[in-house]
């Protein structure tokens, strides 16, 4: 390790691992998050929610979008539309999304997370989650 | 490869690990690798949480689910439910005392609401074996800030206008402490951390040691600047072996990194720490036999002046500062005097950590800002009495410090409030009593320990604590008078009036506080022989009510002394001449027969 040699040195360091403890201050905001849950449970995995969840995560720190967490859960039920994905945008009901591909990432990135737009593909929520 | 996207925090402290958090720890680590999920899920082994109540403690980021007294066994319950499929794991989660509800996460229990981080900010948080995520958290931000940016002296006003006070105990302003520090010339000063906490029931030192290593490396790093001193030296007793370990990684790490050690950040300052082991004694904690202890000699305090700030170790200029008075330094240079000013009351601004301990439902560690209620403290953060008894008393400052009653609780606690009072904010132990707890005995348990920790040097202290002990266990075996009571205040006052240093100053205050706020109890141990709280086992009575024994025998049978005559279903009766009053005939009657008074 090369010794730090100035504030701005240090400043940079920081950033570059910053991101070390990131979800930690993001849990403390958590209200202030877009939520995306992942289904994965057997059906999920076997067609590719893992791949889905790990293009969510690198997308968006290529598009450096900070105001995220992605996160798992088990079945939610929707086998039919695997690899689904429920986002929940702050202060607002969780919507479900099917059928998810690396397309479908991006465009969910673009437009429902970044403006709020809706996008095909939402599956009507039978249900309700208890926390 | 994505990253992490949950981390698993685990407490670390020297709590958890006693309670297995150690096993816990490689239990988590080894079902994610059988998971595969080690390069998804962080464990990461943090410092004290506080909740030190219901220890091992888990937190998972983002979600902020607390989970408490997690066992190594339940790793694989989290890991499979929660980790896995979502589901939180119901029976690990903190149930509240008052409305017995399962409460998920940390942001909506009392116990972290009422509270405010700034010394601890970074404990429970970070891992605090990596400098990394010190740093990410703003670590040596501060330094850098004041060797690049500030003079030494704009870096004293600045804690100046703070309002720091020493949080050791003393409550000395810091800035104005640096400031007589600096304003000595010599060719060699040191900067001391006094890490030699001795409060019965005290741990927010070691905590902050444990929780966050490098802030205090820092912050000594900040004092040897503002008072023109290359050398640091943290005294820590050698009983706290993990705050140890800790510090000397967080050492070597700093020194890596080019924090500790020659030019730092480029500049022409250099400074470096070293530690000290203590043996453990109390009277360690005052700065000057702090000094001779590390010389090498025998923990004696010595006359002041001269202070420590014009001739301390080696006879070079020494500052010496609490663990605690330095975690807040990085905070007060990165945020402003002003800002840290803006918390607290009048005279003593920012927080304190308290070491809550005692019969509260929450025992463990809190920062609340200056000017918080008793009340508060105590039934919101500590969530009240244990097993719904009633309040009896709150002890605060350790062996120096007083018993504080009900009519105290909301007194916004600071420096100058709880010394009107009759006790002192000391280093932040707090001890919880109910009304069980008899407030006679309580002095003598303190003044056992200091009789047991004065050094001996000073006459009033070595003599006059053990006679006031005596005296103690004169009225708790139902032998003292009123004269004794009236003796006993005087000769406390003359301790406090003559002893050398702070620990025989402060050492009658357990006995005058609780004469003052408790003294019908003293009256009632001294003539009617009686203890209130039914503690003092000499001063006990048993007896068998006629017209609820049925001569059952099982008291008669469990009692070692065979006091208790009588004949199968008829009524007992204890010989009260014999009896040695240890209760097993109490706990045995099953018909609420035998009573005590």
């Amino acid at each position: 390790m090369a010794k730090v040699q100035s504030l701005a040195e240090l400043k940079k360091l920081r950033e570059s691992i910053k991101s070390s403890v990131d979800l930690r201050e993001k849990g403390n905001n958590i209200e202030e998050m877009v939520l995306i849950k992942v289904a994965m449970a057997t059906c999920g995995i076997a067609a590719g929610a893992k791949t889905i969840m790990n293009s969510f995560i690198d997308e968006l720190k290529k598009e450096k979008i900070e105001n995220v967490v992605v996160t798992q859960t088990g079945c939610m039920g929707y086998c039919h539309s695997e690899p689904t994905v429920e986002i929940t945008l702050p202060g607002k009901e969780g919507l479900i999304f099917g059928n998810v591909d690396e397309r479908k990432v991006k465009e969910l990135i673009e437009r429902y997370i970044k403006n709020g737009d809706l996008v095909d593909g939402i599956i009507p929520n039978n249900y309700k989650t208890i926390e | 490869m994505a990253g992490y996207r949950m981390h698993v925090l685990i407490c670390g402290g020297t709590g958890c690990v006693a309670s297995a958090s150690d096993t816990l720890i490689s239990n988590f680590k080894k079902v994610l690798q059988e998971k595969g999920l080690e390069n998804e899920i962080q464990v990461v082994k943090t410092g004290c949480f506080g909740f030190c109540e219901k220890g091992p403690v888990v937190k998972i980021v983002p979600d902020n689910t607390f989970y408490v007294q997690v066992k190594p066994e339940h790793a694989t319950d989290i890991i499979e439910e929660h980790i896995i499929k979502g589901r939180k794991v119901e029976h690990l989660l903190y149930v509240d005392p008052e409305t017995k509800e399962r409460v998920s996460d940390s942001k909506h229990m009392d116990f972290y609401k009422k509270q405010m981080k700034i010394a601890t900010r970074n404990c429970g948080f970070i891992n605090p074996e990596n400098i990394e995520e010190s740093i990410s958290c703003n670590g040596y931000e501060a330094l850098g800030k004041a060797l690049t940016e500030m003079t030494p002296e704009s870096v004293i006003e600045e804690i100046k206008v703070s309002g720091m006070r020493g949080r050791g105990g003393g409550g000395f302003p810091t800035g104005l402490k640096w400031q007589i520090a600096r304003s000595f010339a010599s060719d060699v000063k040191y900067v001391v951390c006094n890490a030699d906490e001795g409060d019965p029931g005290a741990f927010m030192d070691r905590s902050i040691l444990e929780g966050d290593p490098h802030s205090i490396l820092e912050a000594m790093a900040i004092c040897g600047y503002a008072i023109g001193s290359q050398n640091g030296l943290i005294y820590i007793r050698a009983e706290y072996p993990l705050a140890i370990h800790r510090l000397k990684i967080a050492i070597e790490q700093a020194r890596e990194y080019g924090f500790l050690g020659k030019n730092i950040f480029g500049t022409n300052f250099s400074f470096d720490i070293e530690l000290k082991y203590g043996a453990g004694a109390f009277v360690c904690g005052e700065e000057t036999a702090l000094i001779r202890s590390m010389e090498g000699e025998r923990g004696e305090p010595t006359t002041k002046p001269p202070f420590p700030a014009e001739s301390g170790y080696w006879g070079k200029p020494t500052n010496v500062n609490n663990v605690e008075t330095l975690a807040s330094i990085p905070v007060i240079l990165i945020k402003g005097g002003a800002w840290y000013s803006s918390i607290g009351t009048e005279k003593s601004k920012g927080t304190k950590v308290f070491a809550l301990a005692g019969k509260v439902n929450n025992v463990g560690l809190i920062e609340v800002p200056m000017g918080t209620s008793l009340r508060e403290i105590i039934f919101n953060i500590g969530g009240g009495i244990k097993d719904g008894k009633k309040f009896k008393a709150v002890q605060t400052g350790g062996p120096s410090g007083g018993c504080l009653s009900e009519k105290d609780l909301d007194t916004p606690i600071d420096y100058d409030t709880l010394i009107e009072r009759g006790s002192m904010m000391g280093s932040g132990g707090m001890i919880v009593m109910d009304e069980d707890d008899c407030m006679v005995s309580i002095a003598k348990f303190y003044l056992e320990f200091t009789v047991d920790e004065s050094c001996g040097k000073c006459t009033p202290c070595r003599i006059g604590t053990k006679r006031l002990l005596e005296m103690l266990e004169k009225i708790t075996s139902g032998k003292g008078t009123m004269k004794d009571l009236e003796k006993m205040k005087y000769l406390c006052n003359v301790i406090k009036d003559t002893s050398l240093c702070g620990l025989g100053q402060s050492a009658p205050n357990p006995i005058l506080s609780t004469l003052q706020n408790f003294w019908d109890e003293y009256v009632a141990h001294v003539t009617e022989q009686r203890c209130p709280a039914g503690q003092c086992s000499a001063l006990l009575r048993y007896y068998i009510l006629p017209d609820k024994c049925i001569g059952c025998t099982a008291c008669a049978r469990v009692c070692p002394v065979t006091c208790i005559s009588g004949k199968v279903k008829e009524v007992h009766l204890i010989n009260q001449d014999t009896c040695i009053k240890c209760g097993a005939c109490y706990s045995k009657c099953r018909f609420n027969a035998i009573i005590r008074k």
